[in-house]
Order: C-alpha cells, then sequence, then structure tokens
C-alpha cells in the first residue's frame, strides 16, 4: 500500500521557486496498476523519484504500507526510460545485480534470475551484452532485473517511451502478462493516453504548474486485456475521457 | 511460467556490422603499403645527400646490435619510460577517483593539477636537476609527472562522466556507496583511464629524450645526444625508429587491453 499525503516539492530557481508538486495525495492499494498521464512538467517524474527515494518531498509525506520511504529499497523496483542496464554486463549478470548485493547465493541467483528471463522472453539472449539488444529486448531486460528482487512495488518511468509504436504495443501486452502472472502494485507513468488507459486499474491524470492530480479515472475494463478490447467502444469512451483531461487542462493562475 | 515468445524484433543489424566492415581492402594491406611507400620516399630524399639511405641506417642498427649498445640503450630508456610511467598511472588513478567522487578532494587537488598541465614536463628538468642531482631520479621524476597528468584528468574525467541514471539504478536494486563505486563507477570509467593511459604512454615516451639529457651514461636519447656531436646522423636514426617502435608496440598493448576490457561499449 502506498500513501502519498499532501507531498510538496519545490526546486529553487534563479530567483524564484518552482513547484514540482503541490500537495499532491493518492493512495494505491496492493497490487493495483496505476497509471500516471499528464504533459511535460506536470511533476510526474518528480513524484515517481519520491516513491523511489532517489529524493525527499519539501513537505508531506510518502509512506510504503505505513512506514515514511527514506531511501531507495529493495521493496520498491524501479524501471527507467532509459533502460539503465550496466552495459559492461550481460543480461544476466544484470538481472543478477540487485540479488548480489544482497548477498543471495550464487546457485539461488542464477536459478531467480533464468526464471525471469524466461519470463520476459529474452532465454535466448541470457549471455548477451546489452549493446546487441534492440530497444524492446533492453526493456525487456530491465523489468526482469527489477522483477528479480521481488519488489513488492514496480515504478516504472516512461518505460516504453524511447521505443518504436509497434514495439510498444508488444511490450504492453507482455507487461500485462508478466503482471498477471506476478502480481505487484505497479505504479506507471506515461504521456500516451492510450497506453495508461491500456495497462491501468486507475488513471490519474497530472497538470502542470504547479504539478497536481486534476482527475482520477477509474479503468473498470476486464483483464486480460485483448486487442479486440482496445477497439472497443468501451475503451475510446475511457480514452476519450482521459484526453480531454490530459489535453483540456486549466491552466492555474 | 510461461515463455513469452518475441523476438522478432531482434537485432539482426548488430553483428552483421563488423562483417562489412571488413570487405574491401585490408586493413592491414593499407598499413604495410603505407609503410613501403614512407620508406620509398625516405629512400627517395637521401638521394639528395643530407640524410642516409634506409640500407646505412640498417647497417649501423646490425652494428649497434651486434655490440650490444641498442639493447643497452633500449633497456636503459625501457625502464625509465616503465618506472616513471608505472608510478605516475599507479598515483593518477585512486586521486583521479577521489577527485570525481569527492567534491572536497577535487576542489584542493584540481587547481595544482590544472597548474602544473599547463607547464610542459621539460620545463621541470631544470628545478629537477637542481633538486634531485643528475642520477636516475630527476629523469624518472619528470616522466612520472609527464604520465600522471595527463592520466589524473581522463580519470577524474571519466569518474564525473558516469551516468547519473546508471548510478541510480543500482542505488534502487540495494546498492550502497562501496558497491555503487566497485561494481559501476569502476567499469563505467575504465574506457577514460585507458585512453589516459594511452595518452600518458604517449607523452612519457616524448619526455624521454629531454628527460636523457642530463648527464646520462646510456638510453636511446642519450646516445642520439652524442652521435650528433660527430654528425652520426645512422646512428640518430637508429634511435628515432627504436624509440618509434617501442612507442608504437606499447600502444599496441595498451590498445589490445583497452578492446578487451571495454568490449561492451559500441564502437562505431
Amino acid at each position: 500500500m502506498i500513501t502519498v499525503s499532501r507531498v510538496n516539492k519545490t526546486f529553487p530557481l534563479k530567483n524564484d521557486r518552482f513547484v514540482a508538486l503541490g500537495d499532491v495525495s493518492l493512495d494505491v492499494a496492493d497490487n493495483e496498476f496505476v497509471t500516471i498521464v499528464g504533459p511535460s512538467g506536470c511533476g510526474k517524474t518528480t513524484l515517481m523519484n519520491i516513491l523511489a527515494g532517489l529524493e525527499t518531498p519539501s513537505s508531506g509525506q510518502a509512506l510504503v504500507n505505513g512506514k515514511a520511504i527514506t531511501g531507495p529499497g529493495p521493496d520498491r523496483g524501479v524501471i527507467f526510460q532509459q533502460y539503465a542496464l550496466f552495459p559492461w554486463l550481460t543480461v544476466r549478470k544484470n538481472v543478477e545485480f540487485g540479488l548480489r548485493t544482497a548477498g543471495v547465493g550464487r546457485a539461488e541467483r542464477r536459478e531467480r534470475a533464468q526464471h525471469f528471463i524466461d519470463l520476459v522472453g529474452l532465454h535466448d539472449f541470457a549471455d548477451a551484452l546489452p549493446r546487441t539488444l534492440s530497444g524492446g529486448m533492453k526493456q525487456r531486460c530491465a523489468i526482469a532485473r527489477a522483477y528479480a528482487v521481488n519488489p513488492s512495488i514496480l515504478l516504472m518511468d516512461e518505460p516504453f517511451g524511447a521505443v518504436d509504436a509497434l514495439t510498444r504495443v508488444r511490450l504492453q501486452e507482455q507487461l500485462l502478462q508478466t503482471w498477471s502472472q506476478e502480481k505487484r502494485t505497479v505504479v506507471f507513468i506515461t504521456h500516451d493516453v492510450d497506453e495508461a488507459v491500456f495497462l491501468a486499474n486507475r488513471v490519474v491524470v497530472m497538470a502542470a504548474r504547479p504539478g497536481r492530480i486534476v482527475e482520477i479515472v477509474d479503468v473498470d475494463l476486464p483483464y486480460p486485456r485483448t486487442e479486440e478490447l482496445r477497439l472497443s467502444p468501451a475503451f475510446t469512451a475511457l480514452r476519450n475521457r482521459v484526453w480531454s483531461a490530459v489535453y483540456h487542462q486549466e491552466p492555474v493562475a | 511460467m510461461t515463455v513469452v515468445q518475441a523476438d522478432t524484433e531482434v537485432n539482426a543489424a548488430a553483428p552483421a556490422a563488423p562483417e562489412r566492415r571488413r570487405r574491401g581492402v585490408p586493413k592491414t594491406l593499407l598499413n604495410l603499403l603505407s609503410v613501403v611507400l614512407g620508406v620509398g620516399v625516405w629512400w627517395g630524399f637521401s638521394l639528395g645527400g643530407d640524410i642516409p639511405a634506409p640500407p646505412e641506417v640498417l647497417e649501423r642498427g646490425w652494428e649497434l646490435i651486434a655490440d650490444g649498445t641498442l639493447a643497452d640503450d633500449v633497456l636503459a630508456s625501457l625502464g625509465r619510460v616503465l618506472a616513471g610511467f608505472v608510478l605516475g598511472v599507479a598515483l593518477a588513478i585512486p586521486v583521479g577517483f577521489l577527485m570525481g567522487w569527492y567534491g572536497i578532494v577535487r576542489g584542493l587537488i584540481e587547481p595544482w593539477v590544472q597548474f602544473f598541465r599547463t607547464i610542459p614536463p621539460l620545463a621541470i628538468i631544470p628545478l629537477a636537476v637542481v633538486l634531485m642531482g643528475i642520477g636516475e631520479t630527476p629523469k624518472i621524476f619528470v616522466i612520472f609527472l609527464a604520465s600522471f597528468l595527463a592520466c589524473v584528468i581522463a580519470t577524474f574525467q571519466g569518474v564525473v562522466n558516469v551516468d547519473k541514471t546508471l548510478i541510480n539504478a543500482a542505488r534502487v536494486l540495494g546498492a550502497k556507496d562501496g558497491t555503487i563505486f566497485a561494481r559501476v563507477v569502476v567499469p563505467a570509467s575504465t574506457p577514460f583511464i585507458l585512453v589516459g593511459m594511452r595518452v600518458g604512454l604517449g607523452s612519457s615516451w616524448a619526455t624521454l629524450v629531454a628527460a636523457e639529457l642530463i648527464a646520462a651514461q646510456q638510453g636511446l636519447g642519450y646516445r642520439m645526444q652524442s652521435a650528433q656531436l660527430y654528425y652520426d646522423l645512422p646512428t640518430i636514426f637508429v634511435g628515432l625508429i627504436s624509440i618509434g617502435v617501442l612507442g608504437l608496440l606499447m600502444d599496441r598493448l595498451l590498445l589490445l587491453a583497452e578492446r578487451r576490457l571495454t568490449n561492451w561499449q559500441d564502437r562505431r
């Protein structure tokens, strides 16, 4: 359970200060899939960094299971837009990285890494270096790496932002497939409205200046989500609703 | 556990690229051709009578090898270069890491590094002679300084340039400072350090001959100096070629190490 309560985050500018997050509150239930969508500058990445423990709120609180977040922890896995794979390590060694820092023994490490490498479909590339992988494969490797340390929460910051549209659709389907087998709480940031609706139980719409939540849309569509669902009127209606929430925001004076 | 099949996006272009590069005239052949042409040009110029022709230099080279002079000189020079270079690099790597990792260390050391960098190591020689006498110490010291300055900047740049996302990725995977340093910062800055070592090696050789102007009894630089007094051009050529060949060999060795250690990098 994630609880964000009245979080503010300001960054000092030359003569002014920039309000990245203004009074943001949000609860995410266990095993819920929440997507956060909004224009650039709405503070969605800042919010994720606070949840990851890479940044601290200026005021307010971010809690996981009732405990304040004080730094990065193995209970929260993070997947970055730029993949952030260690280029000098093979796929397998990348996936094992978090297990090694946790002091997991060699044999168990290998076994657990293999499980998640298979899960994301990289079994033929386990010993390949990241530079030989395509963008989509790199991101799948990053997902396996985050899953391997067995976090209860996955934080994903525009993970499919850098791949082409066709690959993105496949990655979305695969992510849901992985998620349905290994349920986790997922907070997924995107600027793609379709993606936000297709993946989520709930879509959180944010606006900029100051960064804030303007609307939360429940997506009451069944899983597994299929291509037919993507083309269905129910999906389109939700998508249109999120779209107008994102693109027709009244600026706050 | 299901296996997700999705490898239509396999990057087929990546492994094919090196193949494509190998087509056309092989690189070694071009290199060889270039050497032959260069010697030809040299030979052409030597007909003017000012400089010795290749066979003359070759003959002198044989003489110097036969009486052991060349081997002694090479060993003396190589010893100095290696001693100075190894000491310089051995100090530069930890100092560069400390400068990159701790702002305080950087603030304290950087002005001095930048200051000494603007002074050519050769200009330090008079001071080194006065302070350290005319033995091996000042010679090695000057070479040490040259390689240290080249390598410390590269190491420091390497640490500063480590991608912040990689450090964050390690942190969210539970790594603490020590682990991040050993398993992210060190490998990520290795390419920079190796480039620094190559530059440092280059400046070591560049400094050597001048360092051997300081009352040396042996060494390639000394041999060329004394040959100059007798207008002995072939010996000077032998010395020049030896320095070039040795420098090139050591550079290739480092390049080989670089290729092996950093084959994970994307190369053009």
